[in-house]
C-alpha cells in the first residue's frame, strides 16, 4: 500500500511535468492552428518548418551560442578550478563567493547589468554580446561541477607522475584531466542546457536585435505561437531522448561512469 | 632548475599552476564585477541639466515608495508561496528518489531534467492552451457535466506556472544532498528509540538543510523576478517586480531608476548568498543546479 502510494505520487508529479509537453507534441500534428480542438492529423507544420528562414536562423543562433558558450565556459572553468587549487582557503572562499553571484543573482539583474556594460563599452548588441553573456552565466556551472571531482581526486597520483619525471603540464593533462573528466562532462552538459533554455539574459543583452528561439517564441506569444514551433520542439525533444538513451546504453557498459549521479 | 621546481612541487600537494585561473579572474572582473558596479553607479546617479551626471538618492527613495513596495510585496508573496509549494512537493520526490535503486533513480532523475530541454516559454504557453476557457481541461470538465472554470488570468494560474517551471530546481539540489547523506544517523536515531516522524524531523531534515536552502534560493529568486510566466498566464493586470524593472529599461528608458530597483534585488541576492554559504560551506548543494 505504502509502495503503491509512493509510486502514485511520483507518477502524478511526472504527469504534471509532462502534460504540456505531450500536448505540444500532439498538437504539432494537428491540421489547424488550434491547440484546443483537434481537426485532423497532418504533418504540414513539419513540412513548412523546413522552409522557414526565420526559424532556421533562430535555431542556428540558439544551437551555436549554446555550443560555443558551453565549450568556452568549460575550458575557462576547468582551468580556473585547477588554478584555484593551490589558493589559500580564504582567497579561494572569496573567489567562490563571487562565482556564486551569477548563479544566485536574478537573471533580470544580470541581464541588465551586462546590458549596461555593453552600452558603456560601446559594443553593439547582437550575437556576440549574447555569446559573451552566456559564457558568463555558464562558467559557474562548470566550476561547481568540476570542483567536487577535484576535491575527490587522488593527489598522490599527480605527485607520482612528477616523481616519474613528468612535467607539471604533462601531469595535469595525463593524470588530473582523466580524474576530473566526469565533472567536466557534467559541467559542459549543464552549461549547454542552461544556454539553450535562456530567455531573460539573451533578451536584455541583444535588445531584440538577434533572436534565439526563446526570444522568437516570446515575440510570437502575444499573437499566437505558430505550430511550426511546436513541431520543431517535438523534433528536438525526440533528438534529446535518443541521445540520452545512447549515452545511457554506453555508460551502463562502462559501469564506473558517474555522469548521471551528478544530478 | 628542474630539480628546484620538482622539489617545490613535492612540498606542495596542490595541482597545476595558479596561472591557469587567470583567464577566469579576468572574466570575473569584466563580466561580473564591473557590470554590478555599473548598476550601483546608475542607481545612485541621474543625468542633470546639460548631460552632467550627478549623485542622487532620488532613485533609491523612489524605489521604496508605496507604489513600488506594493509590487515588491505582491511579487514576494507569490514567490514565497511558489517556493513553499515547490518544497512541499519536491522534498518527498527527492526523498523517494534517494530510496530507489541507483539505476532507477538515475532514470527518474533524468526525467525531471528532460522537460528543461523543451523551451520553458513554450511549455508555459502550452499550459495556457490547456487551461484556456475552451481548452482541453475545460472540455473534459464539461464532458463530465461540470461547469467550466476560469483558470487563466487569475492569481492561481500565475502561482501554478511558477510552481511548474521551478519545481525541478527544488528537487535536484535536495536529491543531490540526499545521495551524499550518511543514512547511519537515521538508523542510529531509530535504534535509540526515535519514531519515524521524530527521525525525519530531527535527523533527516537537518542533514539535508544545505539542499533545502539551495532549492529555496534557486526557486525564490527567479520566481520573484520573472515577467514572462506572469504575463503568459496572468495577463497584463498582474504587475510583478520583474515587469516593473523590464519596463523601466525597455519601455521608459529610465535606466537610473530601473537600476535602483535592480539594486534592491541585488541586496536580496546577497542576503540569500550569505545564508547559503553559512549552511553550505563546501558549495555542494548549489553545485547541482
Amino acid at each position: 500500500m505504502a509502495r503503491f502510494f509512493k509510486q502514485f505520487y511520483l507518477a502524478i508529479i511526472l504527469i504534471f511535468m509532462y502534460l504540456p509537453i505531450g500536448a505540444l507534441i500532439l498538437f504539432s500534428f494537428n491540421e489547424s492552428k488550434s491547440m484546443a480542438t483537434w481537426t485532423g492529423f497532418s504533418t504540414h507544420w513539419y513540412e513548412q518548418l523546413f522552409h522557414d528562414p526565420i526559424i532556421a536562423e533562430a535555431l542556428w543562433v540558439t544551437i551555436s551560442v549554446a555550443l560555443l558558450s558551453a565549450l568556452i565556459a568549460t575550458v575557462i572553468g576547468t582551468f580556473a578550478v585547477i588554478g584555484m587549487d593551490s589558493l589559500r582557503k580564504k582567497t579561494k572562499g572569496v573567489v567562490l563567493n563571487l562565482t556564486y553571484v551569477p548563479m544566485v543573482n536574478a537573471d533580470i539583474v544580470m541581464g541588465i547589468s551586462l546590458l549596461l556594460l555593453f552600452i558603456f563599452l560601446n559594443i553593439p548588441r547582437g550575437y556576440w554580446t549574447m555569446l559573451l553573456a552566456h559564457i558568463t552565466f555558464n562558467i559557474p556551472y562548470v566550476i561547481f561541477s568540476v570542483l567536487p571531482k577535484m576535491r575527490q581526486m587522488d593527489r598522490s597520483t599527480y605527485e607520482a607522475a612528477l616523481d616519474m619525471g613528468a612535467k607539471p603540464s604533462e601531469a595535469v593533462r595525463k593524470v588530473v584531466f582523466p580524474q576530473i573528466m566526469p565533472g567536466i562532462v557534467t559541467g559542459f552538459i549543464l552549461a549547454f542546457t542552461m544556454s539553450f533554455d535562456d530567455f531573460m539574459i539573451s533578451f536584455f543583452t541583444t535588445q531584440g536585435t538577434t533572436q534565439n528561439l526563446s526570444i522568437y517564441i516570446y515575440s510570437m506569444a502575444r499573437v499566437g505561437i505558430n505550430p511550426m514551433i511546436n513541431a520543431l520542439s517535438a523534433i528536438m525533444f525526440v533528438v534529446v531522448i535518443v541521445l540520452l538513451i545512447v549515452v545511457n546504453v554506453r555508460s551502463t557498459k562502462k559501469p564506473k561512469r558517474t555522469l548521471q549521479r551528478e544530478y | 632548475m628542474k630539480q628546484a621546481l620538482h622539489k617545490n612541487k613535492m612540498n606542495n600537494p596542490f595541482v597545476g599552476s595558479r596561472a591557469f585561473a587567470l583567464p577566469y579572474y579576468a572574466w570575473l572582473a569584466i563580466f561580473i564585477i564591473a557590470p554590478l558596479i555599473l548598476i550601483v553607479l546608475y542607481a545612485f546617479t541621474r543625468t542633470g541639466s546639460g548631460g552632467v551626471t550627478v549623485l542622487t538618492m532620488e532613485n533609491i527613495v523612489n524605489a521604496f515608495s508605496p507604489t513600488y513596495m506594493t509590487v515588491f510585496g505582491r511579487s514576494a508573496l507569490y514567490a514565497l508561496a511558489a517556493t513553499a509549494i515547490c518544497l512541499a512537493l519536491g522534498y518527498p520526490v527527492a526523498y523517494l528518489l534517494s530510496k530507489m535503486k541507483a539505476n532507477r533513480a538515475a532514470i527518474i532523475s533524468i526525467l525531471f531534467i528532460l522537460p528543461m530541454w523543451m523551451n520553458f516559454l513554450l511549455r508555459t504557453y502550452a499550459w495556457r492552451a490547456l487551461l484556456d476557457n475552451s481548452g482541453i481541461i475545460n472540455q473534459l470538465l464539461m464532458a463530465i457535466g461540470l461547469e467550466p472554470v476560469q483558470f487563466l488570468y487569475t492569481g492561481g494560474a500565475v502561482l501554478f506556472g511558477l510552481v511548474y517551471n521551478f519545481l525541478p530546481f527544488m528537487i535536484l539540489p535536495i536529491y543531490s544532498v540526499f545521495q551524499k547523506m550518511d543514512t547511519s544517523y537515521a538508523i542510529a536515531a531509530q535504534d535509540l528509540g526515535a519514531n519515524r516522524w521524530q527521525t525525519f524531523w530531527k535527523v533527516t531534515v537537518p542533514l539535508t538543510k544545505s539542499g533545502i536552502i539551495s532549492g529555496i534560493t534557486m526557486v525564490f529568486m527567479p520566481a520573484m523576478t520573472t515577467f514572462v510566466i506572469t504575463r503568459l498566464l496572468g495577463g497584463s493586470h498582474f504587475m510583478m517586480y520583474g515587469d516593473v524593472i523590464e519596463m523601466q529599461f525597455l519601455l521608459m528608458s529610465e535606466w537610473n531608476f530601473g537600476s535602483a530597483l535592480a539594486v534592491i534585488m541585488l541586496l536580496l541576492t546577497i542576503i540569500f548568498m550569505w545564508v547559503m554559504r553559512k549552511y553550505d560551506k563546501e558549495g555542494e548543494g548549489a553545485a547541482l543546479m
